[in-house]
Formats: C-alpha cells, structure tokens, sequence
C-alpha cells in the first residue's frame, strides 16, 4: 500500500474502521472459536469417559439394538442438509425458502430430542440413574447421561437459536450471515454426535 | 434484552453513572475493574500467607485476633492443622486464578491490547462487561467458603481426588467448601472463556489500518496467544469442575475408586478413578501457568525496549517462541503426575516435551539478555522489575530442568523444591510483570506519575525478600521437607525449623514492602505529579492518544499505522524515536512489514 493511500484514509473519521483485515468477521470469528473451546469441552467429557471405561472391571453393554441411535443419527444428519439448504437459500437473498428449512431443521432438532428423551425414560424406568443402574459399574449410568446430557443441551440450545434467528432474519433484523453462523453451530452438534455414536453407543452395544 | 452478539463497538460514550464505572462495556474501565479485583484478592491472599508463615516459623504463636475469622480453626487464636490447610487452599488459589491469571491478562489486556491493535474497542463489549463481572461473582463465591460451613475446603488449590471428591468424611471444608470452590473456578472458567473470545477477535479483526500482523507490539502478541491458551484450558477445566460438583451434589462417583476407606468408613462410592481428576486438572493446570506468565513476558519485552530505547534482537523469534511455548504447554501436563501412579511410560512420554518446553523458555531469556547486553538501559522502577523479572525467571526455570526428569522428581515432588520452583518462576516472576506494567502504564490510565524513590525501594526490598523467601525452599526440599505440612515435628525435619523463621521474617517484611507500593498506587493516583501523553517517549499506539485516552480510544481521528512498534535510535530519523503513526519515512532494512 502505497504512503498516499494510508494518508488519505487517515483523515476519516472515527468509527470508520478499517475493513476486519481478516475476511472472516467478527461474528463468525466468534462462532469459531466458540466450537474450539466447545471441542475441548467435550473432548474432555469424552476423555473422562474412555478413561474411566479402560479402568472399570465390570462395564455393562446395555444397548440391544442401534434401530433407535440410528434413527436418531439419520435424522441429525438430515437436519444439517436441511440447514445446508436454509443457508444457501438465504446467502441467494429467497427469504421464504430460507425461514421454511430453518423451520424444518428446528423441527429435526425437536424430533432427535424427542427420540433421544425416549430413550433416556427407557433407562430409567429399567432402573438407571446418574448414579446407579442395573447392568454394572455406575460410573457407566453417570457418563452416558452426563454426556448425552451435555449433547442434548446442545441440540436444545441449537433449536433455540434456530426459532429465535430464523424469526428475526424473518423480520429483518438479522442477515443471511446470522443464518450462516447459526448453521455453523449446528453442524458442530451434529459432528460431535458423529464421535458420541461410536464412543458411548456403539462399544457398548451387547453382543 | 438487550443484543448481545452485536458486534464492533460503535456505543456512544455512557452518561449514566451505573454504566460508566459499573456495568461500563468500556473495556479500559473494564481493564481497571479487573485491576481492583486483583489487588484485593492479592491484599488477601498476601495476609493468609502471613497467617501461614508465621504458623511455620512459631507453630505456637497466637496471632491476635485470628479467631475472628474462625473460631474453630483458630482457637486461642492459634490456627488449627486442618485450618492451616484450608487458608493454605485459598491463599493458592486466590493467587493462581484472581491474581496471576487477572491481572496481567485480564487487567492489561483489556485496557491496552484495544489501544494498541488501534481499535475502538472488543467488538463484543457485552460479553467483556460479563467476562469482568463474572469473575467478580465467582470471587466473592470462594471467598464465602470462608464464613459458611466448617470453612474453606482444605484440599489444595490443585484440588486432589479423591480427598476433593468424598464430601465431609474428608475433613472440614470438604462438603460444602469444595463444592463453592469448583463452583467459583467453574464461574471464573466462564469469564476467562468470554474474554478470550473477544481478545482473540480485537486482535485479528479490528486492527487499524496498517497494523499488520508483525506490527503488533510484543505486549498485543503476548496476550493473544494467551487468549488461544485460554479458550482451550478453561474449556477443560470447567466440565472437570462440574464433574467435582456432581460427586457432591448429584451422588456420582467420578473421582472417586470403589472401596475407599476413609476414618474406618467403607465409602459408598464406587467405580470411579482418582487419577482423572488429575489427568482433566493438568490438561488445564500446565497450560494455565503459561497464562500466568505470558503476558509478563510481553510486558517485560515491551517496557525494557522502551528503556534500552532499542528494539529486540529479534521481534520475530520472540513471538513465535512464545507461540511455541502455548503449543508445548499442552504436551506437558503429565509431568506433575510422575509420582501419581501412572504408568512409567506415560512419564517418559511427558519428560521429553518437558525438557523441550525449556528450549523456547531458553531463547526468550537469550534474547532479553542479548538485547540488554551493550544496551543503555534507562533505571526506573518499570525496568527495574522487568529486570527482576527476568532473574526470577530464570532461578525459578532452571529447577524445572530437575523437576523435568522422573527419576530425580520422585525424591522432589510434592516438597519445597517444587513450591521453591513454582513459585519464583510462576508467583514471584508474574507479580514482578505486574508490577512492570503498573509503574509503566500507570502515567497512561491514571494522567499521573507513580513515585520513582518509592518504587525503586520497593523493587529491591521484594527482589531481595523475594530471593531469601523462595531460595532457602529449595534447600529445604532437597533436605526433605515435605509440603503441605503445618508443623515439622520429624526428626529430621525438626534441625530446618530455623531454616523456617527465617523465611518467616523475610516474608513479613517482604509483605510489608507490598504496603509501600499500595500507598505509592494509591498516593500517587490523586496526588502524583501530572504527566504528558507519553512520558515514556513511547511508540506504539497508546502513547499516541491523549490521556487518559477518550472513550473511543483515539477521539475524532482513527490511527493510521506505518511504522512496527519498535522503531527507537533510527539512524536518519528526525527524532531518537519513531511512533508507529508517524508517516516520516525512515531507511530501516529491519523494520517489520
Ligand atoms: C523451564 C521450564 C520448566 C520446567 C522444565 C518445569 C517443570 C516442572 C515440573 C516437572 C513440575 C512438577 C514437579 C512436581 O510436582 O514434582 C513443575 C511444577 C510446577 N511448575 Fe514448572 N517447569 C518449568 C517452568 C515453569 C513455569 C514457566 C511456570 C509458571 C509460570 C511453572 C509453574 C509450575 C507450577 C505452578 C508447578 C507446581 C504446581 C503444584 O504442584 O502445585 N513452571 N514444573
Ligand atoms: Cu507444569
């Protein structure tokens, strides 16, 4: 940059900040590392849990069937093309169609959570709680719960913020950008449910 | 409610009382909040350690009025052992988390990096507004501890399991205590997390025109990578936290092994392992005292070249070592668990990184002292500390190449060779940065200029008292000294005890220095001589503004930057200094682009 260009840019006012000199701005940046330190977050849970899994003696395999995680993963996966297409209908300025697959991935937010409460009252009715269940060391109770716990407060707040832009880009106070950050996280959700199937379902499916 | 996620700071300046010293989302007010915390959770933290002093020194002695704080714990006004703990527990852990880790990072960063990225402010002032007043609560949770219940928990600022996670059976503050421990830190764990989001975005994306990235002053680097370092750890440390809350409060057993006989009680927990704890905890604790250190090392970097009036050998090899410190910070951790039980593999494996870590630590201190070497240092109190910074870091880093190695820290671990390390290199070493800054910047974010005979007198008597308080540890661990004990009634701990009075006396009066440097801050904040914008014949952005500079950071006129922060004794330039916003154009081959 030339010695003329940065004086005469020196001369506006305050406020007029210089473009983010990253492309990236300040909002998504944000969002970004949000999941980095969401990621270690749950890297830590899940640690805690390979951990304590490698030193317990007599770790239950409760699941039977995967009919229902896989129904739960199906869905999960589907609400992030939904969201694909929410974001891409509203980076192409088509409002209606942004907000109705906004809409839908919501409504895939409420199923998966609905689907997976299902299944936690299963438990418990079999006798599982945070701290004891029917099949073996407790600790295996506390971190599937604790976990998916975590999981679903996720989900939970993803389908919060889903209603809560949507509506607003919908009325005009949020832009497509909003939509993609919003997006961002959802697929972050989605990706840890992606480490959490294998890690705390599928290992522990009986033979 | 209001928008919280709204980004770039463009609020007008606040009319209202409230919102100008108190709820403000002006991050240099935010800055000075975080500073008044840490000096007082310092005041505090400094006074239990006397109490804990003077216990080792004359385990008899009834220091008057003691039993105001607790009865219990100090009957006669002689502290209980298990008191002795609990003060011990809350005198580390108020230093570690509201002094080392607020002052430097969260204190400065917040007031300066904005200035001196040139931006108008973080762009999310709502969350730092958060950030500052979440810690705040968090403070005051832990010090609670204190008045309800048997007290505060005793179980160390590491916060062990299993004693941490059984509840009362442990002893007194072991209930409740723990549980407003692990919620404070998980409380500070969120403010830390809300800072270094905004630090991070200040840094890469609200930059003023021509401030590269290379640009930035070693001080803005510092408190980056800090930031990066940040959003990781206390990201761990929270859920380990909520985890510790749960043993308590939900019935779940993390932490805790089956069979547990604790006072010839079989606990009823089961399944749990002790050795997590630590593993989460360390995850977080290694990299955390980096945090501590880091921004010092910016500090120190940035006062001594405004001194040497000559930038670093390299600005370069600086930053990417400190980089390189941030990234090793994570593969260490291990190391404070040779002797936890893991297996002798896994101690190899963290013994490598270890002694790599040193390596980085090594160039920094080369290239402080290479830069000092030949130099014409100017003497004031700032440089002052940032030299005694630099003489702490070093005696504190070079026990670390002993602690590094498993066969020579199973005899040194959990003794006073380990507290002498940490805490010249962590407790003394930081607090000198702190320091460092203070008389440095205090002319900036006051208009007024600290006493220079004061600040020298209490430079050497803490550098003195510094080195006769934290030395003789080191003797005392190789002679065996155990850690964490309140009285030392073995035989052959019994001959060290003089050793202990006088540590005791220097720490006394090395406390009182502190009280001089208090009353010079508080002195000099209403009636020390009134200084320029840049007294300092400074460069970078904050020397640029006005003091103390207006609520947009620059007034009407945002900065334009054309020069690297360190442009001093230019050879051709009109003046010994060139700021970063002067358009001169100077001949200078090592000028950062
Ligand atoms: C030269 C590089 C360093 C090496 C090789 C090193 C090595 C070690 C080792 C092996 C331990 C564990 C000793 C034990 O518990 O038995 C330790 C403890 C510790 N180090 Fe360092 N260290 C270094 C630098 C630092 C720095 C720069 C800081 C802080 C800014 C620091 C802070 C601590 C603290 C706080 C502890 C003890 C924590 C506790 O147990 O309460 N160390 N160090
Ligand atoms: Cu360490």
């Amino acid at each position: 940059m030339s010695q003329a260009d940065l004086t005469l840019h020196g001369h506006s006012t305050a406020g007029a900040m210089a473009e983010p000199t990253f492309s990236v701005p300040a909002k998504k940046m944000a969002m970004w590392l949000f999941i980095i330190a969401d990621t270690a977050t749950f890297a830590g849970c899940l640690f805690a849990y390979g951990f304590i899994r490698n030193a317990s003696q007599n770790w239950p395999r409760p699941f039977h069937s995967i009919t229902n995680v896989a129904v739960m993963t199906l869905i999960l996966l589907t609400s992030s093309l939904t969201m694909l297409v929410g974001v891409k209908a509203a980076q192409a300025g088509d409002k209606p169609k942004a907000f109705r697959w906004i809409m839908i991935t919501a409504v895939a937010g409420v199923l998966f959570a609905a689907l997976h409460l299902r299944e936690w009252m299963g438990m418990i009715a079999e006798g599982a709680t945070l701290f004891h269940n029917p099949w073996g060391t407790p600790l295996f109770s506390s971190l599937f719960f604790s976990i998916t716990g975590l999981h679903l407060l996720h989900v939970t707040g993803g389908v919060v913020a889903l209603i809560v832009v949507g509506v607003r880009y919908q009325g005009g106070r949020y832009k497509a950008d909003d939509i993609e950050i919003t997006g961002l996280y959802w697929h972050f959700v989605d990706l840890v449910w992606m480490f959490v199937v294998p890690l705390v379902y599928l290992l522990n499916l009986s033979h | 409610m209001h928008d919280m996620s709204a980004p770039a700071a463009h609020h007008g300046a606040p009319t209202s009382f409230i919102r100008k010293h108190v709820f403000s989302l002006d991050h240099k007010v935010i800055g000075k909040q975080y500073y008044a915390l840490a000096l007082l959770a310092a005041l505090i933290g400094m006074a239990l350690s006397w109490i804990m002093r003077i216990h080792l020194g004359w385990g008899n002695f009834a220091i008057p009025g003691l039993h105001l704080l607790s009865s219990t714990g100090a009957p006669g006004n002689v502290l209980t052992p298990e008191y002795y703990l609990q003060l011990m527990t809350m005198h580390g852990t108020i230093m570690v988390f509201f002094v080392l880790t607020t002052a430097p990072f969260a204190a400065f960063g917040n007031f300066f990096l904005p200035i001196q990225t040139g931006a108008e402010d973080m762009p999310f002032p709502h969350f730092n507004m958060m950030s500052f007043w979440v810690t705040f609560v968090g403070f005051w949770v832990l010090i609670a501890s204190f008045f309800v219940g048997d007290g505060p928990t005793l179980g160390g600022w590491t916060q062990y399991a299993p004693l941490s996670a059984i509840g009362s059976v442990g002893g007194p503050g072991q209930g409740l205590g723990v549980v407003l421990w692990a919620t404070s830190i998980a409380i500070f764990c969120i403010g830390q997390l809300l800072g270094s989001l905004n630090f991070i975005t200040t840094t890469l994306d609200m930059r003023c025109k021509g401030m590269s990235l290379m640009r930035l002053p070693l001080t803005a680097w510092a408190w980056f990578i800090t930031s990066v370092m940040g959003l990781t750890a206390f990201a761990v440390l929270m859920p380990a936290c909520i985890l510790l809350i749960l043993d308590h409060v939900a019935g779940t057993s993390f932490f805790v092994a089956s069979n547990l006989v604790i006072n010839d009680q079989v606990l009823p927990h089961s399944g749990g392992s002790t050795l997590l704890w630590q593993h989460l905890f360390w995850f977080f604790g290694h990299p955390e005292v980096y945090i501590a250190i880091v921004p010092g090392m910016g500090i120190v970097s940035h006062v001594l070249i405004t001194n040497m009036r000559k930038p670093m050998l390299s600005h370069r090899v600086l930053i990417y070592s400190m980089a390189a410190l941030a990234v090793l910070s994570y593969m260490v951790y291990g190391h404070h668990m040779f002797v936890s039980g893991m297996n002798p593999v896994s101690s190899l494996a963290f013994s490598f990184p270890t002694l790599v870590i040193t390596i980085p630590s090594t160039i920094v201190v080369l290239m402080w002292l290479g830069s000092l070497y030949g130099s014409k240092l100017q003497i004031n109190s700032a440089s002052l500390f940032s030299l005694g910074f630099i003489s702490m870091f070093i005696s504190g880093g070079v026990s670390g190449f002993f602690l590094a190695q498993p066969s020579i820290d199973i005899m040194l671990h959990a003794t006073y060779f380990v507290v002498g390390h940490f805490h010249l290199v962590m407790g003394v070493a930081a607090m000198f940065g702190i320091f460092a800054g203070t008389y440095f910047w205090f002319p900036k974010m006051t208009g007024r200029m600290m006493s220079e005979p004061l600040g020298k007198a209490h430079f050497w008597l803490s550098f003195v008292g510094a080195y006769c308080i934290f030395m003789p540890f080191h003797y005392l661990g190789i002679a065996g000294n155990v850690r964490r004990y309140q009285a030392f009634t073995d035989d052959y701990l019994i001959p060290l005890i003089p050793v202990h009075k006088f540590i005791t006396i220097a720490a006394l009066i090395t406390g009182f220095a502190q009280l001089i440097f208090v009353y010079n801050l508080i002195y000099s904040r209403f009636k020390g001589p009134v200084e320029t914008d840049n007294p300092w014949q400074g460069t970078s952005l904050e020397w640029s503004t006005a003091t103390p500079p207006p609520h947009n950071n620059f007034g009407a006129t945002m900065p334009v930057v054309y020069h690297d922060p360190y442009q001093y004794s230019v050879e051709g330039a009109s003046s010994d200094f060139v700021m970063q916003t002067s358009p001169e154009k100077i001949n200078n081959p090592n000028e950062e682009k």
